[in-house]
């Protein structure tokens, strides 16, 4: 309960505003771009497109994102603000095709 | 087939050590067997449900509906495991004690088999989903290798059951006294574990500051995709990379269950277990 009780509070800092969008579309099991360069030190906000009709799900294990996208759906992930670095990412569903890499600098 | 058997295999590995845990710990309490199938079934049917719902249950909250609700379902499996330790720190001592006569005799013996339900019921719910899902990718494609990639999923599915049946076998062998202790302890540590996975779905949604990005960065060591990896990460909760307030959420829950179970008192100091004389 205690933790509904904190969502519900926590729920009006919902979307409050990145400093940088980026969108990364998913297309025949691959990300386009594969590769993202982002600013080091600010909040990022990924909006993911998958043009497959198939499910996906974004992975990282260096950003700890985890969350699937349905086949023709599209949805918004945060990271950030980040160190300085290269952040790989996959579609664990596809691991043979989907890979992409965020570079923050 | 093997990427595929792998894939699946960590799907069903977590919500198949929950069972395993759960079944040993709560295998003196009258009819806990069927609240458990019953358990196992509800939450494939709402897997299902779960699974089709993806989009719109994504598209709620302006994006963030996934995290929201991964992180509520969580939140809520986290109150039964800690109900279901902290009861069984009061009627641990009394199931032990008079372990095959005790019948009815435990009043509300019934809620501890309902908080029994929703536990399971969420675990295969959550990583079922997923599952459910990942198979309908490969069905619905029209790659020749479908019917591999299908036994490949088959393999994993197997692969995961076995684990989880391994940790039941192996808890139901311990000693009484020790196997209190220890079925106690893993519950507090999937306990914190989910916690802390509810924290890292709401810093993924942005309403949760991360309190410091990651705090260490493990995974030279012991990466979260080897095979000791995945176990602890499934059931302790490890993370290569934990944000500042996963910790803060695994360490807060750690405390607060481990607390009441020694306020709700008669509880053997856990891990200092006698040896039992069974």
């Amino acid at each position: 309960m205690k933790y509904i009780l904190l969502f519900a509070l926590l729920l009006p800092l919902a979307g409050h505003a990145a400093d940088t969008d980026v969108t990364l579309q998913i297309k025949d099991h691959r990300f386009q771009p594969a590769e993202i360069v982002v600013p080091a030190g600010k909040k990022i906000r990924i909006l993911v497109e998958n043009l497959d009709t198939t499910p996906e799900e974004f992975e990282s294990h260096d950003l700890n994102r985890e969350k699937v996208i349905a086949g023709h759906g599209s949805t918004t992930i945060y990271i950030g603000p980040l160190p300085a670095g290269r952040y790989t990412f996959m579609g664990e569903f596809h691991p043979d095709s989907a890979h992409g890499v965020i570079t923050a600098q | 087939m093997f990427a595929t058997a792998i894939i699946i295999f960590r799907e069903v590995l977590e919500a198949s050590l929950i069972i395993g845990i759960l079944a040993a710990a709560t295998r003196e309490i009258p009819g806990s067997r069927r609240w458990l199938l019953a358990g196992i079934l509800a939450g494939l049917a709402g897997a299902g449900m779960v699974a089709a719902s993806t989009d719109a249950i994504g598209a709620l909250a302006d994006g963030i509906g996934q995290e929201l609700f991964n992180a509520i379902v969580l939140g809520v499996a986290v109150l039964m495991l800690a109900w279901h330790n902290i009861w069984m720190s009061s009627h641990g001592a009394q199931l032990a004690a008079h372990a095959k006569t005790l019948g009815s005799e435990i009043s509300d013996g019934r809620s501890e088999c309902s908080a029994l339900l929703l536990i399971v019921g969420i675990a295969v719910l959550r990583e079922g989903s997923e599952t459910v899902l990942f198979l309908y990718g490969i069905a619905a494609s029209d790659e020749g290798s479908r019917s591999a990639m299908l036994l490949g999923g088959l393999i994993g599915l197997l692969g995961g059951v076995a684990v989880g049946y391994t940790i039941y076998a192996g808890l139901l062998r311990l000693p009484l006294r020790l196997f209190f202790a220890a079925t106690g302890v893993l519950v507090l540590l999937l306990a914190a574990s989910m916690a802390s996975q509810a924290a890292r779905f709401l810093i993924q949604a942005d309403l949760l500051p991360s309190l410091g990005g990651p705090v260490w960065d493990s995974s030279g060591i012991l990466s979260e995709q080897s095979a000791m990896g995945m176990l602890l990460h499934s059931l302790v909760g490890y993370d290569s990379h934990p944000a500042g307030m996963q910790l803060v959420f695994y360490i807060g829950v750690l405390v607060a269950i481990a607390v009441a179970m020694r306020w709700v008192g008669r509880v053997r100091p856990a891990g200092i277990a006698p040896k039992a004389a069974v």
